[in-house]
């Protein structure tokens, strides 16, 4: 990181700390996820999905039924909350797909910030719904032109901003990336997924899922719902990434696939880097898990062994959403879709007395431009 | 160990190698030697570069279209270093290149190289055990960048683990040209005097003559980057020439100065 942001890490972490401890904080935010984002979440048997892959007994974690249409929000809250304690009034975000620059926006209204959302140009042609939404919501988008215009780019733009407004800005990282404490402090956020889920299932099933599958960007919402499962041991937490279109670097997002231990944007973890250090480009129909790193917890999950990380597909996260579509009416971002071309591959695979959980981390409004043009459905 | 200044205010300048091609930057950094600067750093261009503002940006597009790498800025240094024996010379970088290369193996390569020291423009002192070590062993100097928002214990801190100078960002913000210098820059050099005898240089921003001269009044060195860039940008055919000339100005600057002090 920059030397000048360091004296901001230091004080969000220290502000993160207090607040942490401090039972009216915690008690605003749980009403705020309560009353105005939609928690808890529901976990929604998916029976006809089960009977047509005939295996394990599948479950749904919802945090496509937030408000704003994803899990993003639960960080968003947390973060303005913390905004709020230190004075500043003005918030920057990155976005990729648009669902952490929507909920940015979202709080920011809420709170009545100054708001400014940095997002690559090719995600902005993806995600136009999106970028419409963040505007009504009164925030100004910046389109990023540099590199491959997506993810990674906006992060670039969005510290560069930080960087000469820190004084007065917070910036509002949408992801388990980025420099201590963001990595923490997000991931922190978003353990209400794991929490509901764990509780949900052991009511609905009583026992434990043999597995927890989520789709893996940043990886803000698999952090979240695997968190409470870590030490339950024989649940297996499997994450997603970005198979995009082949093997050859810059056509996918899977770091662990082509990735090698590496520094991307005050983070060290895996990246998709080239002999020299340059950080590759990426693809994915996903803008959301289109990015060249990955979170750090998740690097240190997978080299212990706890977590495994395989990829899907563009292809595979396509026939998903359809298949999650017309089996259980829910249409799933195309994020999520990656995790559920999972689950259609392991399913068929375990016992029928095993239960396995999906997070379904957003729901797939925005991307109906890109299915309507990947999809033949006549 | 030749990170010295010789007159006041020195004169570090910038260049991105491999913009538009390393043989020019090698025209470009022998101009700028015999135009009298006294520390020049060698630019690794990146594909991330958060900490610079659109011209080094530009620069480093151009240099990664071909391919320039850390290695062959290595093998500039030690071209420049056989024409050069008093000038120092810095490598900038990010910090993931010289991870990739390999910490002691880019340390090792670049103290054959004639290299004097090394700033990670992304490496917080806090992170920096490793990098130290190796460029002890090296006897390499690490130079970190000091910010108007670092606090006092930071400036301390920073000030311990540099060698050679301290560079004091100028204000908050990317690399590249102001108007005017902020008030940021004194208030930073002050602060960094009451914890270091080291010199520090100015950087950020300072992009002509009447700047340079200016910050010559508080602080011990300038650091010329955006500016350098930009001439070489504006300048295609006559890359060496223009900025020779440029660099001509600055130091006519501190040999006024410096005549006027003595």
């Amino acid at each position: 990181m920059p030397e000048t942001l360091m004296a901001a890490l230091d004080e969000l972490e220290h502000e993160y700390e207090k607040a942490k401890r401090d039972p009216k904080f915690q008690r605003r935010l749980e009403e705020l996820l309560r009353t105005y984002a939609g928690r808890p979440t529901a976990l929604t048997f998916a029976r006809r999905l089960t009977e047509k892959l005939g295996g394990a007994k599948i479950y749904l974690k919802r945090e496509d039924l937030l408000h704003t249409g994803a899990h993003k929000i639960n960080n968003c809250l947390g973060q303005a909350l913390l905004v709020e304690r230190m004075g500043k009034r003005r918030v920057i975000a990155e976005t990729g797909a648009g669902q952490h620059g929507v909920a940015t926006a979202t709080v920011c209204a809420l709170l009545g910030f100054e708001c400014v959302v940095y997002m690559g140009t090719e995600d902005m042609r993806r995600q136009e719904l999106n970028v419409f939404r963040m505007r009504l919501l009164g925030a100004e988008v910046r389109g990023v032109e540099s590199g491959s215009r997506t993810l990674k780019d906006a992060i670039n733009e969005a510290m560069r901003d930080w960087v000469t407004n820190v004084r007065t800005t917070h910036y509002l990282l949408g992801s388990v990336l980025g420099a201590h404490p963001y990595p923490t402090m997000v991931r922190d956020f978003h353990r209400v997924i794991g929490r509901e889920a764990r509780g949900q299932i052991l009511k609905a099933e009583g026992k434990l899922p043999a597995a927890v599958i989520a789709c893996v960007g940043g990886g803000s919402n698999a952090i979240g719902i695997f968190y409470e499962f870590i030490k339950d041991g024989k649940v297996r937490l499997i994450g997603v990434e970005a198979g995009g279109r082949g093997e050859a670097l810059g056509d996918h997002a899977a770091r662990f696939r082509g990735g090698s231990p590496g520094v991307l944007q005050g983070t060290y973890s895996y990246v998709l880097q080239d002999s020299a250090g340059q950080i590759a480009t990426t693809h994915s129909v996903s803008a959301g898990l289109d990015y060249p790193s990955i979170g750090p917890e998740h690097a240190a999950l997978r080299d212990t062994g706890r977590a495994e990380y395989v990829p899907a597909s563009d292809a595979e996260a396509l026939e998903a959403t359809t298949l999650l579509a017309r089996t259980e009416g829910i249409i799933p971002a195309l994020e999520s879709a990656h995790a559920v071309a999972e689950v259609v591959k392991r399913a068929s695979k375990m016992k029928k007395s095993d239960v396995v959980i999906v997070n379904i981390s957003g729901r797939g409004d925005k991307d109906i431009g890109i299915m309507r043009e990947s999809l033949s459905l006549e | 160990m030749p990170l010295s200044f010789y007159k006041r205010p020195g004169l570090v300048v910038y260049v991105t190698c491999g913009d538009p091609d390393l043989t020019t930057t090698r025209d470009v950094v022998l101009a700028v030697i015999e135009a009298g600067a006294d520390v020049i750093e060698l630019g690794v261009p990146f594909s991330d570069p958060v900490a610079d503002g659109p011209v080094i940006q530009r620069a480093s597009e151009r240099a990664l279209k071909h391919g320039t790498c850390l290695a062959q800025v290595l093998t500039l240094a030690a071209e420049v270093r056989q024409h050069a024996q008093s000038t120092g010379l810095v490598v900038f970088s990010y910090l993931n290149p010289i991870l990739r290369m390999g910490m002691e193996k880019f340390c090792l390569v670049a103290r054959h190289a004639g290299v004097d020291g090394v700033l990670v423009t992304d490496l917080p002192v806090e992170e920096a055990d490793e990098y130290l070590s190796a460029m002890k062993t090296n006897d390499l100097a690490p130079v970190f960048l000091a910010a108007p928002t670092s606090p006092d214990a930071r400036l301390k801190r920073i000030a311990q683990a540099s060698l050679g100078f301290v560079y004091a960002v100028s204000r908050t913000g990317v690399t590249g040209a102001r108007q005017q210098l902020a008030s940021d820059a004194q208030k930073l050099v002050r602060r960094l005097r009451r914890v270091t005898k080291l010199p520090v240089a100015v950087g950020f921003g300072v992009s002509n003559a009447e700047q340079f001269e200016e910050v010559g009044k508080f602080a011990d060195a300038a650091v010329v980057g955006s500016a350098i860039v930009e001439t070489i940008e504006r300048n295609r055919g006559r890359e060496a020439a223009a900025v020779g000339e440029f660099v001509k100005k600055l130091s006519a600057v501190s040999h006024q100065l410096s005549g006027k002090a003595s």
